[in-house]
């Protein structure tokens, strides 16, 4: 049994001052159920998460009173991953036909404030100042431009073309290019890192309606099916963010195995993926993602990235919207950002940014704290 | 006297002729943790033993901080005198990968594989005058 998405919807991201989290995702949520073509009574569960804006089951505050079974999820940056995935398998179960995903929220401005203990992790840890995020990134990608000979002007490059898919994206934040020599002059916040080279925590909403794939055809003419949908944590040995310390013997990190699982779920290969949402906290990591999600061995993305091959019309288009870096990180919508930019990437209606040659099969990755990793794989 | 006291109970030897980092040693597997820890994440078994780890070994990344950290952060300075600080990992032979602050905070001295020693300095004074003291990696000249 498969299941489809029929319908999806977003607030746009960036600041919306006159709109909470919540109402952000209840206008995500009506324009889902608008492009499928059902009412909100008509949904048989919803999944949701928030990291900052409230509880998501608060929705139903906002969408009326139906007794729909709203169950919250909280986890991370894979909120929205995870979201799809209890969906995903609430419909395989056979227990339930149609529901709705949503995630939202709302951050207040500046790098994420994360507390040591909630992980398990020592208060000193954050006293002294190590409890970054943007740390990790920067001390992971400086790694490996030395062990795989990256160039700082590969890095620049990574945002330049994120600046300029977030400026053919009405939805996306930040709508001005950005050339090369200003990413790289910008405040070193991390070195090798830049200002530029960074998302920020942003606001926005996304939903989606899923259903069994063979009652599609009542809600849409472009289903879109979700061939694979997998989440994975860390395993010992690998090197990941938050980590006071790790092991010598280093071994593959959770995007590796979400994606290897991923594609023996879906049985298809990352040669015949058409079009990409990688997670790109920052330059670094799209282009550490490139390799880990199987589209590249080590090393490669200099010159891919050189020749242009991750843009709009290149051989391996990533990161469409703008990504991250043009869209902002909302925790509990991110995921799902991904997700509605490649359905509409499947359908054609991506307009400036829709990549050529009617691409068929689509993939998502994110990547977050404590070292989890969340993948679809979505086919038309 | 300034009262001198560790950053946290049992991250390192504390007061010590010679004091050291503290990780546990998991006596079914090998795989040494830090912080001590009373389970080895590598295999589960929670049959472990406390031992110093070396006080030398390699950088093996390493960033630096340039804006001042949000709370949970908790220096002595004001965004007026914030010093950006670098972050590493170690590498320390035998043992495991530690991450701490870097006493270099200058881009172009930092190299990785470069010999790095473990040190302990006050980091930030209390109140009452009591100084805080957490563990450094230097670079050996």
């Amino acid at each position: 049994m498969d299941v489809a998405i029929v319908g999806i919807g977003m607030h746009p991201f960036g600041r919306t001052p006159s709109r909470s989290g919540l109402q952000q995702g209840a206008y995500a949520a009506r324009m889902a159920l608008q492009d499928a073509g059902a009412q909100w009574r008509d949904m048989q569960f919803a999944f949701g998460g928030s990291a900052s804006a409230g509880s998501a089951d608060a929705l139903v505050n906002e969408l009326g009173l139906t007794g729909v079974p709203f169950i919250n999820v909280a986890n991370g940056c894979a909120t929205g991953g995870s979201s799809l995935i209890a969906a995903y398998n609430a419909i395989k179960s056979g227990e339930f036909e149609l529901g709705l995903v949503a995630g939202f929220d709302k951050h207040e401005r500046g790098a994420f404030n994360a507390d040591p203990e909630a992980l398990g992790i020592g208060k000193w840890y954050g006293e002294v100042g190590m409890m970054m995020t943007t740390q990790f990134f920067a001390m992971k990608i400086q790694k490996y431009m030395y062990d795989y000979n990256i160039s700082e002007s590969t890095l620049a490059k990574v945002a330049e073309k994120a600046f300029i898919n977030g400026s053919k994206n009405p939805n996306a934040w930040r709508t001005e290019p950005i050339g090369v020599e200003e990413i790289t002059d910008s405040m070193m916040v991390n070195d090798p890192l830049t200002k530029f080279m960074f998302c920020s925590p942003s606001e926005g909403g996304v939903a989606l309606v899923l259903c069994r794939a063979e009652k599609a055809e009542k809600y849409t003419d472009s289903p879109v099916y979700l061939k694979a949908a997998t989440l994975k944590s860390r395993r010992f040995g690998s090197f990941e963010v938050f980590a006071p310390s790790q092991a010598l013997d280093q071994v593959e990190g959770p995007t590796v195995d979400a994606s290897r699982a991923a594609f023996e779920m879906a049985a298809v290969g990352p040669d015949d993926i058409d079009v990409m949402q990688l997670q790109d906290t920052e330059v670094g990591a799209e282009i550490m993602h490139m390799a880990e999600n199987g589209f590249c061995e080590h090393g490669e993305q200099e010159s891919l990235i050189q020749s242009g091959e991750t843009r709009i019309g290149g051989s391996m288009p990533i990161n469409t919207d703008g990504g991250c870096i043009a869209n902002g990180e909302p925790i509990g919508a991110s995921g799902l950002r991904q997700v509605y930019e490649n359905v509409l990437q499947l359908r054609g209606q991506a307009d400036e940014h829709q990549v050529p040659n009617e691409p068929k099969l689509a993939y998502t990755h994110v990547y977050g704290a404590p070292g989890i990793s969340a993948v679809t794989i979505l086919q038309r | 006297m300034t009262n001198q006291i560790p950053i946290a109970e049992g991250l390192f030897t504390w007061p010590a002729a010679k004091p050291a980092l503290l990780g546990s040693r998991c006596r079914n597997c090998g795989i040494v943790s830090f912080p001590v820890s009373s389970t080895c994440m590598a295999c589960s078994s929670q049959d472990m033993e406390i031992e110093e780890l070396p006080g030398r070994g390699t950088l093996w990344t390493w960033t630096i901080q340039q804006f001042m950290p949000k709370s949970p952060y908790r220096s002595d300075e004001t965004p007026e005198t914030f010093r950006p600080y670098g972050v590493g990992y170690v590498e320390l032979p035998g043992g495991v990968r530690v991450e701490g602050r870097l006493t270099e905070n200058d881009p172009n001295k930092l190299q990785i594989g470069m010999e790095m020693d473990v040190v302990f300095e006050p980091y930030r004074t209390e109140e009452n005058g009591d100084e805080i003291i957490n563990f450094f990696f230097r670079p050996v000249r």
